[in-house]
């Protein structure tokens, strides 16, 4: 059966290239770079040169990059590192209701805490307004978090003018710029944040590695202890090999970039256009402002769900939202966040593609969506078209 | 496959004989095990928690590894989380425990001897306003039961010990601990970190009679930055973090798949063969020390008789630890002073403080540690450039 990959948002297939880069760090390079012998310092110098190719990619220094195991790990870190570090200047923060849960969790955790957070709505695009985030913002606010792009349907945040309305505020502004490495210029001072979280995994590294940049001079408070591994923010013998992949991925998802996008772009739009010639379908996310590589649609009297058992049975692997919770029954906060109701939620599809996609295996998913479709809408109790 | 990036060290070392003697502070990834995490980073590259069958499938890898590490540690599939590694794993077992039952009590018990990542994290709780007993241990680096008995209160809520010191090869008596303290105080949770010995000595949960036990990848030739945490059923945990639903909401994040695989198919191997390679360590050991002690007068070694078959500690008076390390890597032969994460720090090692020795001693000592890919040979290469470094550096000491 023919194999068609279309869920890039959860994870992503790794890149040949990265995979011979990180091979000699398993085999042979294999010391423990906390190691003062030679054995130990190549692995090290391994290290240092992919810190400085992320750095490098993000427009940052190398001292600014911090390794995690993911971002998950590298949102917590940031957001409950500022929040210990910043706890006598104020206990107040501010984040988005469509953000990632690594991000709302943590944000939940410290209103346990004691915190108070302010979860900023967003339009039916899934936007939020650089306005809100102005008027939220109070004498004790300590910290702003809004991701770069959603992960669920694609749309690209304001980020460059928060983070400038966040600096005229004197406020520290973190992104989860997860879902853009790659996709999107991704620039720290472009953007004027404070602090950044990517993960290799959705650019073609490894899973389980992932960095949080912390612009110099950013205050953070530990929150994992043992050895003095990534200057004590980040304890643990290191992930080496997954480290130099990523550094390798960071480096080819962010050359070339542009003349791999237009084309990922090109794919998009024909498979938005022609999903959308079903009828009863909406696009849920900013028709414009989206990421390059991401589809989400909303299918009338169908759920989400059934569509992707249907679709895999064709070899042909999607979502309906994002990963981590996709054997929940809740429908996606994100989806909930732009007033969509529950059976529209319900009803979505997310298909998202990368470079190794072709515009074949985008013609083969349009030719067998419209049966399916038709089929499980033939199917469902409140298809109105039955007799 | 490309091997192109590997040619330039190989020919470096067809140049110069490398002997690597560092194994407790990490291990080369074998060749079956870097062949699993190949396939799952090309092939099953899918996200576990996808509902399609790629995520199935990686579901199922990552599931079919979670059951041979739980069962290698004494328990059951669904009670073994994945982690970054030995250090996150404790860090979660010992702050997970005290906060989610500070409401119970505020006392917790280790040894001075521990790795970092337990004594920091437990240093952090004390912070947060738990009380810690740092057990003492006596000259060969075994916890002192008395003073556990001692110490154990009724509203202790966790007891720490690790099962081999990674500095000396001490096994600590974890059987018996266990038993005290499910005895005095049966309320009390206990927690085994046993990076050390996972592979190459039996653990076992239900002998130790204990509630969580630490393990890692890459000391049993596995990836780096992939470790668990097996926890019996029922035993409370607050996670570290959050955000997600993988490892039942104790430890969020995509999974590091690749560490995951590689991890379990170190260990199929490692427990396949445990006596094997316990008995061939014991072997290489035991040549080593016979070597050193015939070449080099007034030494002494700091790990007991009953130690761990792989790791050796010795003391070379009129001799810098650092310096000596420096003299071997010449030619290439890869040692240690003590643990790798303390090896850029200039303060003495805890563990040996702890065992009575003094500063002076601490600084003339170094750590051996062997691997079943070590010969005699690369040993006896090793006991004669030791010899020789030893001789012309106390040689130089003495003219001072
Ligand atoms: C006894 C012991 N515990 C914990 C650790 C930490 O494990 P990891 O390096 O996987 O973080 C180590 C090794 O560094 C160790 O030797
Ligand atoms: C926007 C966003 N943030 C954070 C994460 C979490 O990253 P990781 O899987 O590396 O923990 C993801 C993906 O799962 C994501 O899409």
């Amino acid at each position: 059966m023919r194999k068609v990959y279309l869920d890039n948002a959860a994870t992503t297939r790794l890149h040949d290239e990265v995979f011979a880069e990180m091979l000699p760090y398993l085999k042979d390079i294999y010391g423990n770079p906390s190691s003062i012998h030679s054995f130990g310092r190549e692995a090290r110098k391994a290290v240092e040169e992919a810190r400085e190719k992320t750095a490098a990619a993000l427009g940052a220094e190398p001292r600014e990059i911090i390794f995690t195991s993911g971002a998950t790990e590298a949102n917590n870190i940031a957001i409950r590192g500022v929040a210990r570090a910043l706890l006598q200047k104020g206990r107040h923060i501010i984040t988005t209701a469509v953000e990632h849960h690594a991000v709302l969790d943590a944000c939940k955790a410290l209103e346990e805490e004691g915190y108070r957070v302010t979860v900023l709505p967003v339009d039916a695009y899934g936007m939020v307004s650089p306005q809100d985030v102005a008027d939220a913002i109070a004498d004790d606010t300590i910290l702003v978090s809004v991701m770069l792009a959603n992960n669920e349907v694609g749309t690209v945040m304001p980020v460059a003018e928060i983070g400038k309305i966040c600096r005229e505020r004197g406020v520290i502004f973190h992104t989860d710029a997860v879902q853009a490495v790659g996709a999107l210029p991704v620039n720290v001072d472009d953007l004027q944040v404070d602090l950044l979280s990517l993960s290799a995994h959705k650019f073609h590294g490894p899973k389980g590695v992932g960095a949080l940049y912390v612009r110099k001079g950013t205050k953070l408070k530990v929150f994992s202890f043992g050895g003095a591994q990534e200057r004590k923010m980040r304890p643990g013998t290191e992930n080496v090999a997954g480290i130099v992949g990523l550094g390798k991925a960071i480096e080819l998802a962010t050359t070339g970039m542009e003349a791999k996008v237009s084309r990922i772009k090109a794919m998009r739009d024909k498979l938005i256009a022609g999903l959308l010639a079903i009828p009863d379908t909406r696009l849920n996310g900013h028709p414009e402002k989206r990421l390059p590589g991401n589809v989400n649609i909303s299918v009338k009297y169908v759920e989400g769900e059934s569509m992707i058992l249907s679709l895999d049975l064709k070899g042909i692997a999607v979502s309906s939202g994002s990963a981590c919770t996709s054997g929940s029954l809740d429908p996606s906060h994100v989806l909930m966040a732009m007033g969509l109701d529950h059976q529209t939620a319900h009803g979505s599809l997310r298909l998202t593609l990368s470079a190794n996609n072709t515009e074949e295996e985008i013609d083969y998913v349009l030719s067998v969506m419209p049966d399916i479709v038709a089929r499980l809408r033939a199917m469902s109790p409140v298809y109105p078209g039955k007799e | 496959m490309r091997f192109a990036a590997e040619t330039g060290t190989v020919m470096r070392r067809e140049i110069m004989r490398q002997v690597y003697l560092d194994n407790s502070a990490t291990t080369a990834v074998l060749p079956e095990v870097a062949a699993e995490m190949q396939k799952v980073l090309l092939d099953a590259y899918g996200n576990p928690s996808s509902l399609h069958t790629m995520g199935v499938e990686a579901e199922r890898i990552k599931n079919a590894a979670r059951r041979i590490l739980a069962e290698a540690c004494g328990g059951r599939e669904e009670e073994l989380i994945f982690t970054s590694g030995g250090t996150e794993a404790n860090n979660l077992a010992v702050k997970g425990v005290a906060r989610r039952l500070k409401r119970r009590g505020r006392h917790l018990i280790t040894t001075q001897v521990e790795h970092p990542s337990v004594l920091y994290a437990c240093r952090a709780l004390e912070e947060e306003g738990f009380s810690v007993t740092y057990l003492p241990v006596d000259g060969t680096g075994r916890v002192r039961l008395d003073a556990l008995e001692e110490a154990l209160q009724e509203d202790t809520l966790l007891v720490s010990v690790m099962h081999v010191n990674n500095e000396t090869g001490t096994v600590m008596p974890v059987a018996e601990i266990g038993r005290l303290v499910k005895e005095k105080a049966p309320e009390a949770l206990f927690h085994v970190d046993a990076v050390q010995s996972f592979g190459k000595l039996p653990v076992s949960a239900g002998d130790w009679q204990a509630d969580l036990i630490t393990i890692s990848a890459h000391k049993i030739h596995g990836p780096k930055g992939c470790g668990a945490l097996w926890r019996r059923a029922g035993v409370p945990l607050a996670p570290l973090f959050h955000g997600g639903d993988q490892e039942a909401g104790l430890r969020p994040g995509t999974e590091n798949m690749a560490g995951i695989a590689g991890f379990a198919a170190a260990a199929r191997l490692a427990l396949a063969e445990q006596s094997k390679r316990a008995a061939g360590l014991a072997r290489l050991k035991e040549f080593f020390l016979r070597a050193v002690f015939a070449a080099i007068p007034d030494i002494t070694v700091n790990s007991p008789k009953e130690a761990a078959p792989h790791i050796v500690s010795i003391t070379f008076p009129g001799v810098k630890g650092e310096v000596l390390v420096h003299e071997l890597t010449r030619w290439g032969i890869y040692v240690s002073t003590g643990s790798a994460c303390h090896s850029r720090r200039a303060d003495p090692s805890h563990v040996l403080l702890a065992m009575g020795r003094t500063p002076k001693e601490i600084e003339a000592t170094l750590r051996f540690s062997f691997s079943p890919l070590n010969t005699e040979a690369e040993l006896e290469y090793t006991v004669e450039k030791l010899q020789q470094a030893v001789a012309h550096l106390r040689r130089l000491t003495r003219r001072k």
